[in-house]
């Protein structure tokens, strides 16, 4: 999961903005300390040899080089922050080949529904993906706001429920890769790790295939029982039976998943059935 | 008859916090009933708990936050061995008390370890570097005090009786609303916060309008100590931040409480709202902390150095436009919110152009240092570790404020290791050097040096060997909050993560030697001249401790460094006394119950509203109600120190320090 060896052109481009950023600023910054340390151990009380200036107060030059410095490194800086902002959009498309793959990112209590309208089958927990491809990621919340990341494949983005984020990656090199949310969540927040499999693009269809004959199926009913509080260990697949279900989520045609039951708390059982209707 | 509140709210069946409480309590106990049995407790009615005196209500600040510092380390060294040994198994706190502790944890260090440490040094310092007697508004500021020990006790009031929050430090909805965070966690969290918050914001009123309008003959803006800028700026922010802070909480409770709808998911709620609220107060509250530990660092680098501050101007420009600028920058606490590029972009320079200044500041000091015959007590290796350490969390800082680099770093160890690294080596650091610096004034004895310099150490080292690994981790992809994790790669470094804590640590308990025995020292460490280091500003000016009154006569201030100045000229003229005017009498506000009991009322009524218990949260609003009511009615507030009394104590003082003028004239 290491962020400097990217397995995509977003990542790529992020890492590179990373590590640039902290080359330039360790061009001021190591001189610095090394300055600090310096005057530190040179003008120590027990030093004959220092000379002694009580009057050094002001200096119209030194204060025109310590604006200037820190100024300049923002100013360069602030230029890579203005082009990278605009060129690494997690909602600017990356151009990929064959057709771009439509995901629908949802993110559950406490596991991640994975839903690929266009071919109509959904995953949970897994994520898998033609290398190459562009990915166009649509994403929500089926409750409390988490955060959809691929470390090795770059840019994280919110998921909130009742609204859509888009994020749009490229996954460059077949392999394993991992997955996570970014955001706390609640109890099971840890358990909120994803197995992203990227496959040749020609195996794809294959996977699609095979995954289109499972004999569960997701639909509003499902759903409603997937987003149930609860850790999901293993790795299910469903056919989708409605391809707009997304939509339904995302709009809140289908309400906001319910928080914990506690049958004990008496006082609030009324208020807690409202919210989870 | 008592709301939700039954047997069930004490956790029998966890062993952890049930222990921890019975500790804490039996230590209160402990503490209690030796004082009642040694006969203290009129004294500690009369002296402390009552005091109006800015002196003792700093000290009594800095207190609840060392107390506070403890038990926020414990939480800190419990997730350490939590991410130490949670890897492929669940490690030895479950979920919901492992996420209980993390969200104590920022609580506690921030509202009631950082905030206290710098509000009490602030109390304790700004009115004797302005050379006046008090802080403008005596009684409001023990109620300012007091209102944050409410806050802090019911914080941990939540360890036995209920459940503290589970939701992280800001509480982020929709996770803290009623429907996923049913408990009594998210209440407990946002009452103490209100409370304590009402006390920040009048000590916040207090202590600017102390610096507008109460400064001795002479202190023109710009003779100001450094302190006292960082004080102005750090306490306009408060005033102007810590209201949001109060609306959002507000907002989030009447959700809570009477089912609004603000941040919820249903009904047209926001939660993106809340994210802009809590930062565009959370914001500026870092800067709140950060710039009075800049003043503190600029002070002891001043005088231990013997150098007046290089570019103090540069200095107060560069404050200010920190403090303004640090409103412009909340939006990058969440730039992966899915924002367009130009409102992140915009918000990244925003956030990169306060670098500026602060780096203005750190090469000041640099030259301040420059040409000094530089002396390295304890205060002052605070601050050059302090430099060492803040400028590479200033890096991170301003490589997070890449929005292309934050898309891979939000929410990250690497964060974690950021914001430690800016909160530790820069307001803890300057917090641990102020304390230094300033205990002689408070106490009127040095702090052992041996000790201080042990924990010095043991706290610069352990710091880098905790938190340098959590960088490493970001790197690695670890996001911050995990209770387990199956990644090996991350293993290794949160077992040196965890020893670090284990530096920091011994750190902790160095300096707590360190004050044990220099009270046991205090007769040879004694301060008798009232100026141990050979200060600059005028609170060097008077005894330690400095008479309840301060100043005898209000001093004449000159120039900057205006003590510093009194000094050369007392040396050229050799004269240490005051030929001048007549002792006179002198006006003091008379001590107050009114914090305590409102404090009191408060509690009684923050208690009642987590658990719903109606009929109790009346009687305590009601009760602090009527407290102001009272005081508002009172006839005397103020008694007469008598010009004999006056001339008396400070006549002693004058004696040490014609004896101090006199040897240095020798020399």
């Amino acid at each position: 999961m290491n962020l400097l060896d990217p397995q995509g052109p977003v990542a790529a481009a992020n890492s590179t903005i990373l590590v640039d950023s902290v080359f330039i600023m360790l061009a001021i910054v190591v001189p610095t300390i090394v300055a600090i340390l310096a005057f530190a151990f040179w003008f120590r009380a027990s030093n004959p040899r220092a000379n002694f200036q009580p009057d050094f107060v002001y200096s119209g030059r030194v204060e025109m080089v310590v604006w200037a410095i820190p100024a300049l490194t923002v100013i360069l800086l602030g230029g890579v922050a203005w082009i990278g902002s605009h060129q690494l959009d997690p909602a600017a498309p990356v151009p990929g080949t064959g057709s771009p793959v439509r995901i629908q990112a949802v993110s559950l209590d406490w596991k991640w529904l994975f839903i690929y309208p266009d071919q109509r089958i959904a995953t949970v927990n897994t994520l898998t993906v033609p290398a190459g491809a562009e990915l166009n990621i649509q994403l929500t919340s089926s409750s409390v706001m988490n955060v959809f990341f691929i470390p090795q494949l770059g840019s994280m983005i919110y998921t909130m429920n009742g609204m859509v984020t888009k994020l749009n990656l490229r996954a460059d090199n077949e392999g394993k890769l991992k997955g996570l949310s970014a955001h706390f969540s609640g109890d099971g927040f840890p358990d909120m790790m994803f197995d992203v499999n990227v496959i040749s693009p020609l195996s794809f269809p294959d996977w699609v295939a095979t995954t289109a004959k499972t004999d569960a199926v997701l639909n509003e009913e499902s759903y409603k029982k997937l987003m149930q509080q609860g850790i999901e260990k293993g790795r299910p697949t469903y056919r989708l039976e409605d391809p707009r279900l997304f939509d339904l989520i995302a709009t809140q045609h289908i309400p906001p998943g319910p928080g914990p039951q506690l049958a004990s708390e008496a006082g609030r059982s009324q208020s807690g059935g409202q919210d989870a209707r | 008859m008592l709301g939700k509140l039954d047997w069930s709210a004490i956790p029998f069946d966890q062993p952890i916090p049930l222990i921890a409480g019975g500790v804490v309590l039996a230590g209160i106990l402990a503490v209690l009933i030796w004082v009642v049995v040694k006969g203290h407790l009129p004294y500690l009615w009369h002296e402390w708990i009552t005091s109006v005196d800015h002196k003792r209500i700093g000290v009594m600040y800095i207190l609840l936050a060392s107390v506070m510092l403890l038990r926020g380390g414990s939480d800190a060294i419990m997730m350490r061995i939590q991410q130490a040994i949670a890897y492929q198994s669940q490690g030895y706190l479950p979920p919901e008390h492992y996420n209980q502790i993390f969200s104590a944890h920022g609580t506690i260090m921030i509202f009631f370890v950082a905030m206290p440490f710098v509000i009490g040094l602030m109390n304790l310092v700004v009115p004797l570097q302005l050379g006046v007697r008090d802080v403008a508004f005596p009684t409001l500021n023990s109620v300012g005090f007091w209102l944050t020990a409410t806050g802090a006790l019911l914080v941990n009031l939540s360890l036995v009786i209920g459940e503290f929050a589970r939701t992280g430090w800001l509480a982020f909805p929709p996770l803290s609303e009623l429907s996923y965070s049913p408990g009594v966690g998210v209440d407990y969290y946002a009452w103490s916060l209100q409370i304590s918050g009402v006390g920040t914001l009048v000590a916040g009123i207090n202590l600017v309008t102390t610096v507008l309008k109460l400064r001795t003959k002479g202190m023109n803006y710009l003779r100001m100590p450094m302190f006292c800028w960082t004080t102005l700026a750090s306490n306009l922010l408060i005033v102007a931040a810590f209201p949001i802070l109060t609306a959002t909480l507000a907002m989030l409770l009447l959700d809570r409480y009477l089912g609004f709808h603000f941040f919820t998911n249903e009904a047209g709620g926001n939660v993106m709202m809340f994210m802009n609220l809590i930062w565009a107060w959370g914001h500026p509250e870092v800067y709140i902390l950060v710039l009075p530990a800049f003043g503190i660092y600029s002070e002891v680098v001043s005088t231990f150095s013997s150098k007046p501050l290089f570019g103090y101007r540069s200095m107060v420009l560069a404050t200010m436009a920190i403090c303004i600028i640090s409103f412009m920058v909340w939006l990058h606490h969440f730039f992966t919110m899915g924002a367009g590029p130009d409102v992140n972009a915009i918000f990244g320079i925003a956030s990169m152009i306060i670098a500026v200044p602060t780096g203005v500041k750190i090469y000041n000091w640099l030259f301040t240092m420059y040409g000094g015959r530089i002396r390295f007590a304890t205060p002052m290796l605070w601050s050059v570790g302090f430099m060492v350490t803040f400028i590479i969390g200033g890096l991170t800082g301003v490589l997070v404020a890449v929005p292309p680099a934050d898309f891979m770093l939000h929410n990250s160890m690497f964060l974690v290791a950021h914001f430690h690294n800016v909160i530790i080596g820069g307001v803890l650091f300057a917090a641990f050097a102020g304390f230094e610096y300033w205990f002689p004034k408070a106490f009127g004895f040095r702090l052992d040096e041996r000790w201080g310099k042990v924990g010095f150490w043991f706290t610069f080292i352990g710091f880098w060997v905790t938190f340098m690994p959590l960088y490493v981790v970001g790197m690695l992809g670890m996001t911050r909050r995990m209770q387990h994790y199956d990644v090996a790669e991350w293993r290794p470094w949160m077992l040196v993560a965890a020893f670090g804590m284990l530096l920091l640590t011994i750190g902790v308990l160095a300096q707590i030697t360190q004050v044990v025995v220099s009270v046991r020292n205090r007769e040879a460490l004694r301060d008798r001249t009232g100026d141990p280091w050979d200060g600059r500003s005028l609170e060097w000016a008077t005894s330690s401790p400095p008479p309840v009154f301060n100043f005898a006569f209000y001093p004449d201030v000159r120039g900057e460094d205006a003590y510093w100045a009194l000094k050369q000229h007392a040396q050229e003229q050799q004269l240490g006394d005051h030929s001048g005017p007549e002792y006179q009498d002198i006006e003091m506000p008379r001590n107050s119950p009114t914090g305590f009991v409102c404090a009191f009322f408060a509690t009684v009524m923050g208690f009642a509203l987590i658990w719903h218990i109606w009929w109790m949260v009346i009687l305590g609003g009601v009760g602090a109600f009527a407290t102001f009511v009272v005081f508002a009615w009172r006839d005397h507030d103020e008694y007469v120190i008598p010009a004999a009394e006056v001339e008396r104590i400070d006549r002693i003082n004058v004696e040490e320090r014609r004896n101090l003028v006199s040897l240095a004239g020798t020399l």
